[in-house]
C-alpha cells in the first residue's frame, strides 16, 4: 500500500468571523525551520485591513456593551477551546520554529493558562483602576475605565502563539475589538488560533487577524483613521518613529509592552470617563 | 419698570505690574533680549513687556531645572516636598485677591470667575497634590514609583493660573522639576506665581517660567534635555508635539480641543437645564475646551427651550471684566475674536440662524455678544470645530439613540452634558457618551481629585485625581 497523502489546510484570513481569501489575491511562502515549504498564508492588503476595520467597528459596541461575566466567559471558552486543540498547536509551533516539544508544549499551556488569567481581569479591572472621588461640593462624582474600541496589535515575531495570545486577550478583555497582524514569519499558529476563536462563542469581528507584512501593513494600521488604538510590541523598532508619526493624525493611543501578563496591558487600551451629579433633594 | 445695575469695579489697588519682565530662570529674573507687550483685551491698555524666549533661555531653563532635580528636589523625601506644596497653596489664598485682579486684567475674564473659580480652584490643586507628595506608593504605579526628571509645561490663555496649577503641583509633587511656558497673550499670573515660589522658599531652578509664543513652545518640545511634555491648547498643536516627540524617550499627556454637546432629553428640569446651558457656553467667554458648544435637544421641548434660554441670555451682563456684576467679560485677543467671527458667519453662510440679545458692546477691546446659530445641522462647521467663544450651536434629536449618535459624531471626546430628571436615562446616556468627562444634570464642574481629559482626539491621559498623578510618574507597566 502506498503512504497516505496529507490533506493539507489552506490558511485564509479571519474578518468578522469568516475565513476569507485576501482580495490581492497574493500569498507568500512559509517554510519550517528544515526549509521546507509548508504553506501559503495570504498576503493581506490596505484594502483586507480596511474590510477588518469595518468588521471591528460593528462589533465594538455589541461587545464593549456585553457583561464583564460575560465576557470573561467568552475568554474562558477560548482557553478550554485551546485546550482541547494542545496537540495540533504544539505540531505546528515544532514544524513551524524548531523547538523542542517540550518547549511548544510549555508556550501552548502558557497561552491557555494566560487566557485564564486575562478572562478573570474583566470584571475587576473596574474595581482596580475605577474611584469615587471626594469633590469639593455636593456632586457624586466617579471615575471609570471603559474600553478605547477598535485597536490594532502587530505581534511579535517570536513565541508566534503566546505572543499573539498575550495581545489580543487584554485588548478585547476590556470591550474592545481588534485586528491583529500575525507574526510575519510564523503566522501559523495564530491563524489557527482563529479556529479556535470562531468556535469559542466570541462574536463575529471581535477578533480579526491578517497574515502579510508588516513593513506593508503597520503603516496603514498607524494611519487609519477608524483605530483608536495600536499594540506595536512585534513592530520592527526601525519603524517606530514612523508608525508613531502616522498614528499622530487621530492621536491614536500607541503603546508597546514587556510584559506577557499585566493588567497594564488592560488598561493601556482603556479610557477614563468620569461622571458628575449632584446630590440633593 | 427695570433696575439697572450700577457699576461695581474692583479696585486694581491690589496689583502692581512691571514695566517690563524677564524670564524666571534658576530662582532669579533673567532679562530678556526681545519683548513682546501683554494688553488688557478689554481696553487694548498695554500692561506690560514680555519676554520672548528663545534657544538661549530655554537651555538655561532646562539646566537648571536639572540641576535643581539632581542637587536639591530628587533627594528631599516626598515629606519634604509635600510641605513646599502646602506652603504654595497657602500663599496662593492669602494672595487670592491679587492674583485674581491680574486675572482678569491680562485675560479678560469676569472677577467673579477668577475670584470665586481659577484662584481658589488653583490653591486647591496645589493642597491635593501636596498630599500626594509622601504617599507615591500608592499612586497604583507600583512601590518604586518614580519621577520622569525635567518637565516642559505649555499652558494656554483661557484659565492661566489654574493651568499653571494642574501642570506644576503633579509635577512638583511627583519630584520632577519644571520648565513652563505660559500663553504669549497672558503670562502676568504665572510671572507673579514665581514671587510666590520666592516667598515659599522653593529651591531655585524647580520652577522656571520662560515666557513667549509658539516659537518657544516648540524650543520646549524638542529640547533633549526635556523627559516629560505637558501640554495644554488645540488638537492641532497637539498633533505636531505628539508627531515632533515621535519616536523619542519623551512621554507626553496632551489635554485638547473639544466639541462638547449638551444633551437636553424632554424630561428634563426645563429652567434648570437652560441654567446649565448657559454655564456650559457662556462660562469665561466659551473659552473652555470642554464648553458645552453643542445644545443637543429633543425635538419635543426645543421651541419652548430655545425661547427661555433667548430670555435668559437677555439677562447676561457683558462689559468690564473687574466688575463685579459681569457675566461676560472680554475676548482674549484680537485674533481669537477674528476667529470667532469667521466661523459664526460661516455659521450664517452655511444656512444656520444666528440670535443674539440686544446689547450694548464696548468700543474699545474686543467683544463678542452671547449668540446662539438654530437650525444647525451635523455638516456645519459651527457644529464641527471648536469656534472657543461664547456661540452655542443648537441641533434637534427625536429618538435617545439619535441624541447620542448627534453628540458622539466628533472627532472631539472631552466632555458632554446630559439632562434628565430620570436616573436610568442619566446612566444610559453616560455610558453612551464618548467623552473623559460627563457633567448630568451640571456642566463645567472642576476639582483636584476629579480626573480631566478626553476621549479620541481630545487628548492623552487625564488631569486631577489619581489617574492625573500617575502621567507624572514612571513604572507604569506598558512602556
Amino acid at each position: 500500500m502506498s503512504k497516505r497523502i496529507d490533506v493539507k489546510k489552506t490558511y485564509k484570513l479571519f474578518i468578522g468571523g469568516a475565513f476569507p481569501r485576501t482580495e490581492s489575491g497574493r500569498t507568500y511562502e512559509v517554510k519550517n525551520s528544515k526549509g521546507i515549504f509548508i504553506a501559503n498564508p495570504c498576503m493581506a492588503s490596505r484594502k483586507d485591513l480596511k474590510d477588518a476595520v469595518v468588521a471591528a467597528r460593528a462589533a465594538q459596541t455589541g461587545w464593549s456593551q456585553a457583561t464583564a461575566y460575560n465576557r470573561g466567559q467568552i475568554l474562558y471558552r477560548i482557553a478550554e477551546m485551546l485546550e482541547g486543540r494542545r496537540d495540533q498547536f504544539i505540531a505546528e509551533i515544532c514544524e513551524l520554529t524548531g523547538v523542542t516539544p517540550k518547549k511548544a508544549s510549555d508556550e501552548v499551556e502558557a497561552s491557555i493558562d494566560l487566557l485564564v488569567w486575562y478572562a478573570g481581569w474583566t470584571d475587576k479591572i473596574s474595581a482596580l483602576d475605577g474611584a469615587t472621588n471626594p469633590v469639593a461640593g455636593p456632586y457624586y462624582n466617579f471615575t471609570i475605565p471603559e474600553a478605547l474600541g477598535v485597536v490594532g496589535f502587530i505581534a511579535p515575531k517570536k513565541s508566534p502563539l503566546l505572543g499573539f495570545v498575550a495581545g489580543v486577550a487584554p485588548i478585547i478583555a476590556s470591550g474592545n475589538t481588534v485586528i491583529a497582524l500575525a507574526s510575519e514569519s510564523a503566522p501559523l499558529p495564530a491563524m489557527s488560533f482563529a479556529e479556535v476563536i470562531a468556535t469559542s462563542d466570541v462574536p463575529s469581528g471581535v477578533i480579526n487577524i491578517l497574515t502579510g507584512k508588516s513593513t506593508e501593513l503597520a503603516p496603514w494600521f498607524a494611519s487609519h483613521m477608524d483605530i483608536d488604538g495600536l499594540d506595536i510590541t512585534g513592530l520592527d523598532t526601525k519603524l517606530i518613529t514612523e508608525i508613531k508619526v502616522a498614528g499622530a493624525q487621530n492621536l491614536k493611543r500607541i503603546h508597546s509592552f514587556k510584559e506577557v501578563a499585566t493588567p497594564g496591558r488592560i488598561l493601556a487600551f482603556m479610557e477614563s470617563k468620569t461622571v458628575w451629579h449632584p446630590i440633593g433633594i | 419698570m427695570s433696575f439697572e445695575y450700577a457699576p461695581a469695579p474692583e479696585s486694581r489697588a491690589s496689583v502692581s505690574i512691571k514695566p517690563k519682565y524677564g524670564h524666571y530662570i534658576g530662582g532669579k529674573f533673567v532679562a530678556g533680549e526681545k519683548h513682546f507687550p501683554t494688553i488688557n483685551p478689554a481696553t487694548e491698555e498695554i500692561l506690560s513687556s514680555i519676554a520672548l524666549g528663545g534657544k538661549k533661555e530655554i537651555d538655561a531653563a532646562v539646566k537648571a531645572a536639572k540641576k535643581a532635580l539632581d542637587l536639591h528636589w530628587s533627594k528631599l523625601s516626598g515629606r519634604e516636598r509635600g510641605k513646599y506644596l502646602f506652603r504654595i497653596a497657602r500663599i496662593l489664598q492669602e494672595r487670592a485677591r491679587e492674583f485674581a485682579v491680574l486675572e482678569s486684567l491680562d485675560n479678560g475674564k469676569p472677577i467673579r470667575e477668577s475670584r470665586d473659580v481659577d484662584v481658589p480652584l488653583a490653591a486647591a490643586h496645589f493642597f491635593y497634590h501636596a498630599g500626594w507628595a509622601d504617599k507615591l506608593e500608592y499612586a497604583g504605579v507600583g512601590t518604586n514609583a518614580k519621577a520622569h526628571g525635567v518637565v516642559g509645561q505649555i499652558i494656554p490663555w483661557n484659565f492661566p493660573l489654574l493651568m499653571l496649577a494642574w501642570k506644576v503641583a503633579p509635577a512638583l509633587a511627583t519630584g520632577n522639576t519644571v520648565v513652563l511656558k505660559p500663553a504669549e497673550t497672558t503670562p502676568l499670573t504665572a510671572l507673579l506665581f514665581a514671587e510666590v515660589c520666592e516667598q515659599a522658599g522653593l529651591p531655585a531652578g524647580v520652577v522656571n517660567i520662560v515666557t513667549g509664543d509658539g516659537s518657544t513652545g516648540a524650543l520646549i518640545v524638542n529640547h533633549p534635555g526635556i523627559n516629560k511634555i505637558a501640554f495644554t491648547g488645540s488638537t492641532e498643536v497637539g498633533k505636531i508635539i505628539a508627531q515632533a516627540v515621535a519616536g523619542t524617550s519623551k512621554s507626553v499627556t496632551l489635554e485638547l480641543g473639544g466639541k462638547a454637546a449638551n444633551v437636553v432629553f424632554e424630561d428634563a428640569a426645563i429652567d434648570e437645564s437652560v441654567e446649565g446651558i448657559v454655564n456650559g457656553i457662556f462660562f469665561n467667554q466659551g473659552h473652555v475646551c470642554c464648553a458645552g458648544s453643542r445644545l443637543v435637544i429633543q425635538e419635543s421641548i426645543s421651541d419652548e427651550f430655545i425661547k427661555k434660554l433667548q430670555k435668559r441670555m437677555e439677562k447676561i451682563r457683558v462689559g468690564d471684566p473687574l466688575d463685579k456684576n459681569t457675566d461676560l467679560g472680554a475676548i482674549n485677543s484680537r485674533a481669537q475674536l477674528d476667529k470667532i467671527k469667521e466661523l459664526t458667519l460661516a455659521g450664517d453662510t452655511e444656512g444656520a440662524e444666528r440670535w443674539s440679545p440686544e446689547c450694548a458692546l464696548p468700543t474699545k477691546g474686543f467683544w463678542f455678544a452671547p449668540t446662539i446659530f438654530t437650525g444647525v445641522t451635523q455638516s456645519h462647521r459651527i457644529a464641527r470645530e471648536e469656534i472657543f467663544g461664547p456661540v452655542l450651536s443648537v441641533l434637534t434629536f427625536r429618538t435617545p439613540q439619535e441624541g447620542i449618535d448627534k453628540a458622539n459624531n466628533t472627532p472631539f471626546g472631552l466632555s458632554a452634558g446630559v439632562w434628565s430628571e430620570k436616573g436610568s436615562k442619566i446612566l444610559w446616556a453616560s455610558q453612551k457618551l464618548k467623552a473623559g468627562v460627563i457633567w448630568a444634570n451640571t456642566f463645567n464642574k472642576f476639582d483636584p481629585t476629579s480626573p480631566f481629559g478626553g476621549y479620541k482626539e481630545s487628548g492623552w491621559g487625564r488631569e486631577g485625581g489619581r489617574h492625573g498623578l500617575t502621567a507624572y510618574l514612571k513604572g507604569v507597566t506598558h512602556e
